[in-house]
């Protein structure tokens, strides 16, 4: 009863499913889910259902997470000795560290998990048919792939050479690579953005199941509602800083370039206001996945529910009074900084808060170590380092050094690798059975996870050191002296690329199995398990109903109940 | 191969204030991360599926605990902001002895001049325990000026001077970077910063023929570049006198108000290249704009000869308009007769420049 206890009424048929027609069971089909239903590539490239658009995602973000892997290998190649001579070319080098960023933050990091999971389990968790706007929820993928695609095609033919910071007035007059068209497609790939976001918060507002109360609501959603606020309110702003780009570009206004009378300073705060806040697009659905591991994973309900969502909304909130922190060497003056600084503090708060929440929550919990707890794991110790060296970076006079080094670069990739990329593949592991109807190879999954978590740190922590010795970010060549930490995070890396090729393989392999992984193989309590796996396309056949708080799990039950999410479920899921 | 540096030098005089504060936060975050993995692991342990413990009423919430985990943060994290605060004030106050040196950076190279006149590129003598300046300027992108040993770094801004100070402390040559990002060769755009001891140092300044001093080129660059035909002794053009103007407040004609700017290095550079953008009171905007004419090292040169004149006793009323007294204009400073030879900023420096 513990394990799903949301709907109503209870008993097998609360699990949601349409009654198979006697006709159809006879001739031994799978249930009309979401993925059978049609198999027309029209059904598919025109689909309103926001499973299927999750999966358009995942398939975009998979490729665009790989094209920007293999711009990272090379990158690291080349950092291996200290003169230029994988790439031949400092231009090359210049492109190649640009497209990198590009595709990783604008094309993966920042569609990944609100787009494939956001999409897929919004409306599952609380229960609704769809998002509010299906259309327009299409409609963003392909504003999404066609954004990405221009990016991919100029990257390859021409690239630009100016950082995915597009610091002016390099970018602006200076930088003689393919800056306009970039900016276009960033410029619309935003609206990507804009319009999940808008989709996601209409849909959390107006489309919940009755009993389905905010106090209810999964931490999920509730990270997602405060990563849609910050899509909307920020990404317009970086708009408007790549169309002022253009415009000084095209038209020589002078805007940021001080020899037409600009102010390059003031494209570093618009930039930064949105791009610091960007960082939470990026990571807040880290932790929305995270939510909801941990719990299921302790069997017990999350420790400080209320502390948990206010602190998702206050990161949201600060994460916009902060960005001046990028800029404490930029010339911007010394007052500014000691408040951006000062502010930037008060971010460590709610970040402590969901840390310790999390740990709180192994409490009393019964406690397992599938492949999804361990990325969740992973999360919290390496977002806990990531989090404290940014911290350090906040603080003004130590920044001074550490600016613009590679100890930056191990801080964010800390938040953004180690982070979100962990969190995005432990949902990918813990919601798969929903999604595909298959459960993964759990020692494959546990090698992977190992692998990537060893190939992580040895790839960035040497970057830390090198940072704080002085080695500066972006560049092409470098003094001997960094040579053997830098080998050692080529090293890493390389291991990395294996540990993200694993589950790239057996994810794919597994689709070749019957889907056979039940309804809910984690005895799990979201609405979201409470339906077939994979879902009808209206999601529910019955409209749930919720009586109960979220997570409602109770450990001292769950040790007495059999655990064994791999084994196919032994009901026939089909019963009528 | 595994004689490599883990730690940076330190030698400047900010650098053990700056490690101090560097090494307190890293032990921060290296308590708060063994803390949590320590609660983590230890945790997951404990409670792990199998093990007899007791699981009975899991707690779901403690306002006492929430308190705990939002207020001990809050007071460690303040004193990160205070201590890392203190480092960068005195990061960005420069001693009264600082020698300043004018500095400008473009793709992709640095261009230095000492004050006696000594030009370098991407490389910096010094002597150790002097106190340094960098006036800084970029005549195309921004570049950054970064010197690891001394934890010293500023952006170098195009059209805007930046300030950053040090004083060296240890003998020795240090890699000086290009910290932000500026194009295709970005990542050799950097030098040696060579710290000498004084002698060693005036040995070096006695090398290869002195030119003329920062302040004389200025000078000689005032005279060419035909300033001195207004703004000089014998000018026969209405045209305020720059004699004790540096460094003082300047009425500015704003509407038919009049307000006071601060006769900096900023002020004196706009007035060159944008000279109508803020004209003194009394004068006609008649200056020709110098955009384009002068070079950023021109430039530098120039306003280190007004800064040098500042300290002149200001001429009579005609480049001084009458003011009111108590509206900020001070009257200018009787100061001892001004020597090109020996520029104020020079005379921690060893006398034979020439």
């Amino acid at each position: 009863m513990s394990d799903h206890p949301h709907t109503h009424p209870a008993g097998p048929a609360s699990g949601g499913f349409a009654p198979v027609p006697p006709a159809l069971s006879q001739t031994r089909r799978a249930p009309i889910n979401y993925l059978n239903a049609a198999y027309s590539v029209r059904s598919w490239l025109l689909t309103l259902d926001h499973k299927r658009i999750g999966l358009l995602y995942l398939i975009g973000v998979t490729f665009f997470f790989f094209v920007g892997g293999v711009a990272a290998t090379v990158l690291r190649l080349e950092l291996m000795t200290p003169g230029g001579d994988v790439l031949h070319s400092p231009d090359a080098y210049n492109r190649l560290f640009t497209m990198h960023g590009v595709i990783m933050i604008f094309f993966f990091l920042v569609p990944a998990i609100p787009g494939v999971l956001g999409n897929f389990l919004l409306p599952l968790m609380i229960g609704a048919r769809d998002l509010a706007f299906p259309r327009l929820n299409l409609l963003s993928w392909y504003i999404y792939m066609f954004g990405g695609t221009a990016a991919l095609i100029l990257l390859i033919f021409g690239g630009i050479d100016t950082g995915w910071t597009f610091y002016a007035p390099f970018s602006t007059t200076f930088s003689n690579t393919m800056v306009l068209p970039a900016g276009i497609a960033v410029f619309i790939t935003g609206f990507s953005s804009i319009l999940t976001g808008l989709n996601f918060i209409v849909t959390t507002h107006t489309m919940r199941a009755p009993g389905m109360t905010w106090g209810r609501l999964p931490l999920f959603v509730w990270a997602h509602y405060a990563t849609s606020l910050i899509m909307i309110l920020g990404t317009p702003v970086l708009a408007i800083a790549v169309l002022l780009i253009g415009l000084e570009r095209l038209f020589g206004i002078g805007i940021f370039d001080p020899a037409l009378g600009g102010d390059p300073i003031l494209f570093q705060h618009l930039f930064w206001f949105y791009s610091h806040p960007a960082v939470y697009i990026m990571l807040l659905p880290g932790m929305a996945v995270v939510n909801e591991i941990v719990p299921c994973f302790t069997r017990r309900p999350i420790f400080g529910y209320k502390f948990m969502a206010g602190a998702l909304l206050a990161i949201a909130v600060l994460g916009f009074l902060v960005w001046g922190h990028h800029m404490f060497v930029s010339g911007q003056s010394m007052y500014a900084g000691l408040i951006f600084s000062f502010l930037t503090f008060f971010v460590a708060v709610p970040s402590a808060v969901k840390v310790f929440n999390w740990c709180a929550t192994m409490y009393k919990g019964s406690v397992r170590f599938e492949t999804p707890m361990l990325y969740a794991l992973g999360f919290i110790g390496l977002f806990t380092i990531g989090g404290v060296t940014g911290l350090m970076l906040g603080s003004l006079g130590i920044d001074v050094h550490l600016h613009d080094t590679y100890f930056v670069v191990a801080h964010f990739h800390y938040i953004m690798v180690g982070g979100s990329i962990m969190a995005f593949l432990g949902g990918i592991h813990f919601w798969w059975p929903k999604i595909s109807g298959r459960m993964y190879p759990e020692l494959w999954g546990k090698l992977g996870a190992l692998v990537i978590f060893v190939g992580f740190n040895l790839t960035f922590f040497p970057q830390f050191l090198l940072g704080y010795l002085g080695m500066p970010r972006r560049y092409y060549e470098y003094p001997g002296e960094f040579q053997v930490l830098n080998v050692m995070s080529t090293a890493g890396a390389s291991i990395l690329a294996v540990g993200y090729i694993i589950p790239l393989i057996y994810f794919i392999d597994s689709l070749r199995k019957p889907a056979n992984a039940g309804r809910n193989p984690w005895r799990a309590t979201g609405l979201e398990w409470q339906t077939a796996s994979p879902p009808p396309t209206e999601n529910f056949a019955v409209a749930p109903v919720v009586t109960t708080p979220p997570y409602n799990y109770d450990p001292a039950e769950a040790e007495q109940t059999p655990w064994n999410p791999f084994q196919p479920e032994q009901e026939p899921v089909h019963v009528g | 191969m595994w004689n490599f540096p883990i730690l940076p030098e330190s030698a400047s005089s900010v650098a053990p204030d700056y490690d101090f504060a560097f090494w307190y936060e890293v032990a921060v975050g290296v308590f708060f991360t063994l803390f949590v993995l320590v609660l983590v692991l230890g945790l997951a342990n404990r409670y792990r599926r199998g093990r007899q413990v007791d699981r009975s009423h899991p707690p779901t919430h403690s306002l006492k605990l929430e308190a705990l985990w939002i207020g001990v943060p809050l007071v460690i994290a303040m004193s990160m902001f205070g201590i890392s605060a203190v480092l960068y004030i005195k990061q960005f106050s420069p001693p009264g002895d600082a020698v300043e040196i004018p500095v400008v950076g473009k793709q992709w190279m640095w261009k230095l001049q000492h004050p006696e006149g000594k030009k370098e590129i991407n490389e910096l003598h010094l002597p150790v325990g002097q106190a340094v300046r960098l006036k800084m300027i970029s005549q195309d992108v921004i570049h950054s000026f970064f010197i690891p040993a001394f934890r010293v770094k500023q952006d170098v801004l195009p059209g805007r001077y930046t300030e950053m100070w040090f004083r060296p402390t240890k003998i020795g040559r240090y890699r000086l970077f290009c910290t932000e990002y500026c194009g295709t060769d970005h990542s050799v755009m950097g030098g040696w910063v060579e710290v000498m001891s004084q002698a060693d140092y005036e040995r070096w300044l006695a090398t290869e023929q002195a030119g003329e001093s920062l302040v004389e080129e200025g000078r000689r660059l005032f005279v060419l570049n035909h300033c001195a035909g207004c703004h000089g002794e014998n000018a026969t053009v209405q045209a305020p006198r720059l004699e004790g103007v540096y460094g003082r407040p300047v009425p500015i004609q704003v509407g038919d108000r009049v307000e006071f700017v601060q006769a900096d290095d900023r002020y004196i550079r706009d007035s060159i290249l944008l000279p109508k953008s803020q004209v003194v009171a009394g004068y006609q905007p008649i200056m020709p704009s110098y955009q384009g004419q002068l070079s950023e090292e021109d430039l530098l040169k120039i306003i280190a000869y007004i800064k040098a004149i500042g300290n002149r006793p200001a001429p009579g009323p005609a480049a001084q308009p009458q003011y009111d007294a108590d509206r900020g204009i001070q009257p200018a400073v009787e100061v001892p007769g001004y020597d090109v030879d020996k520029p104020p900023g020079a005379t921690l420096l060893p006398e034979q420049t020439r």
